[in-house]
Parts: structure tokens; C-alpha cells; sequence
């Protein structure tokens, strides 16, 4: 596994409150995890600063699943 | 309690005769404070008056950039952001017979899109911090009417509505928004109105008096407070029994 993935993750983990074997890369942030839209844009938020990228808010819509994250931040790398 | 030791605070409008007696207020109580507005100079005197913790960042509310410099620009200063008070307000009164576009529009943007950006900008931090107060004036015309006021009227019922959603989006949070309505406070506002205004207006206040800035400002304390923490989405009035709501 990637370091944007295990990085991605931890940050899912920390702030879901979600076991680790959960968020799996196909997991989708609201239907799976439990997160509420609130939860997403934080979640954006801890990414931008993890990983010191911005993400606008059209991209950031599209980020529903863990994947769909890495995916994103791997595109900005 | 109400201290509010080491807590930052954002005051718009503090150029103002409310706004001033606002941020005088939540100073006095211990929060550094952003002082803003459009009349600098204003803004620099109330800023030598209160002394320490205390910064001055003009902005115009109805221009969106600055708007988003005005939230960046104080966060820097006081190295955060807990308490938002959006007090800025203009008024452009007719009869709606008579009353233009620009008019109507100039009213919403200041008092109530400006507000709305501001408080976007603010959220951020304060979800990060899990913890903020958002302190809406709006104003006891917003509820009642006013003739020959159908914008301002408009944009403070706005406010209201607006704050109750925010309420509900950010309660989760511990972020609190609020509206305080004042009723006819004596301000440079209202130094314009003849007596016989005045006289009437009186006529309809149960306590036979305008209100102080003072009275609204400790309004301002307690909704920004700790204790403050179970209230959200409510408007405080503040009239002298003018309107009771």
C-alpha cells in the first residue's frame, strides 16, 4: 500500500472513528463509513492539510469513496 | 462568568455607534478583538481607546474579496477566530413605490451576502477548533416591518432565517449562531430622526426610552459566552418591550 494510501486512511480512521478494516478503497465515505456531509468537508479539509494541496470544491464533490481520495491526491503529486 | 479570556472575537460595523460599544464590550470582558469597517480612521481611534489586543482590518462587506481577506486577515492578527459578530448594516430607506433595484441589492449585499460570506469563511476554522460563536444583529424591523424599509427589512429577516440554518448545519460543532435584534437604540443612526420621529417612536416602546448601545452589547457578551453553549439558532430582542416576540 501506496504512503497517500496509509496516510488517507489514518486520517479516515482518526476522524470517522471507524475500524481500520473498514475503510477499505471502495468504502464510500457517507453510505459506508457514516459520515455526514459536514464529516466530507472536514474530511477535505484534513486532507488539504496532510498533504499541503488545495482541493476545490468541484473536485471535492467528486470524492466519495477512500479511493476516490487517493486517487485525487496522487493525481496532485 | 461570561469571560471571555483569551477568546478572539471579529466585530463588523465597529466603525459604528452599536458595533463600537460591541467590540468595547467583549474587550472588557477579555477576548482580543478585530476591529472592521470601512472608516478607518474610526477604526483606529476605537483601537487607541481600548489599547491591547486590539486590531484594526478595514474591509467592505459588499465586495467578496475582501470579505474573504477580512476573515484571513483577522485570523492572522489574533491567531484564531472563536467569536464572529457580524454587526455591519446600511440602510437606503424609501417607499417601495420608490425604491430602486440598486437600492434594494446594496442592502442585501452589505447586511446580508456579506454576512453569509463572512460566517463561510470563519466556519472553517472553527470546525477545525470544534467550538465558535456567531453572533448575527439583526434587528426588530426584521420581524415586525417598517414602512419605507423593505429592504433593510428583508435583509434582517434574512438574517434570521439564514442564522437558523447555519444553526442546524453547525450544532454538531459546538458552533453556535444567534441573531440579536435591538430595537431603536440611540445611535448616530437614529441621531438623524427629528423629534417628532422620535417622539413617535417612543410613543410605541413600553420603556419610554431608546435603548443604550451598551444594553445590546451585553446581549453580544452573553451570547458569545460559554454559558451560551445550549442556544442556537434563537434571536435575542432587545427593545424596551417594543415588540414582543
Amino acid at each position: 500500500m501506496s504512503d497517500i494510501a496509509q496516510r488517507v486512511k489514518k486520517i479516515v480512521v482518526e476522524h470517522l472513528g471507524v475500524e481500520a478494516a473498514q475503510v477499505k478503497e471502495d468504502a464510500k465515505f457517507i453510505d459506508d463509513l457514516g459520515a455526514d456531509s459536514l464529516d466530507t468537508v472536514e474530511l477535505v479539509m484534513a486532507f488539504e492539510e496532510e498533504f499541503s494541496i488545495e482541493i476545490p470544491d468541484d473536485a471535492a464533490e467528486k470524492i466519495q469513496t477512500v479511493g476516490d481520495a487517493i486517487n485525487f491526491i496522487k493525481s496532485k503529486g | 462568568m461570561f469571560d471571555l479570556g483569551g477568546k478572539k472575537a471579529l466585530v463588523t460595523g465597529a466603525s459604528g455607534g452599536l458595533g463600537a460599544a460591541i467590540a468595547t464590550a467583549l474587550h472588557a470582558r477579555g477576548a482580543t478583538v478585530t476591529l472592521s469597517g470601512t472608516r478607518a480612521d474610526a477604526l483606529e481611534a476605537l483601537k487607541a481607546t481600548l489599547g491591547e489586543r486590539a486590531h484594526v482590518v478595514a474591509a467592505r462587506m459588499d465586495d467578496a474579496a475582501d470579505v474573504d481577506r477580512l476573515a484571513k486577515e483577522s485570523e492572522a492578527a489574533m491567531g484564531g477566530l472563536d467569536i464572529l459578530v457580524n454587526n455591519a448594516g446600511i440602510t437606503r430607506d424609501n417607499i417601495s413605490m420608490r425604491l430602486k433595484d440598486e437600492d434594494f441589492q446594496k442592502v442585501l449585499d452589505v447586511n446580508l451576502l456579506g454576512a453569509f460570506r463572512l460566517i463561510r469563511a470563519a466556519m472553517r476554522g472553527m470546525m477545525k477548533r470544534r467550538s465558535g460563536r456567531i453572533v448575527n444583529i439583526t434587528s426588530v424591523v426584521g420581524v415586525t416591518g417598517n414602512p419605507g424599509q423593505a429592504n433593510y427589512t428583508a435583509a434582517k429577516a434574512g438574517l434570521i432565517g439564514m442564522s437558523k440554518s447555519l444553526a442546524q448545519e453547525l450544532a454538531s460543532r459546538n458552533i453556535t449562531v444567534n441573531c440579536l435584534a435591538p430595537g431603536f437604540i440611540a445611535t448616530p443612526m437614529t441621531d438623524v430622526l427629528t423629534d417628532e420621529q422620535k417622539k413617535a417612536i417612543l410613543g410605541r416602546v413600553p420603556a419610554e426610552r431608546l435603548g443604550r448601545p451598551d444594553e445590546i452589547a451585553a446581549g453580544v457578551v452573553y451570547l458569545a459566552s460559554d454559558e451560551a453553549a445550549y442556544i442556537t439558532g434563537q434571536t435575542l430582542h432587545i427593545n424596551g418591550g417594543m415588540a414582543m416576540i
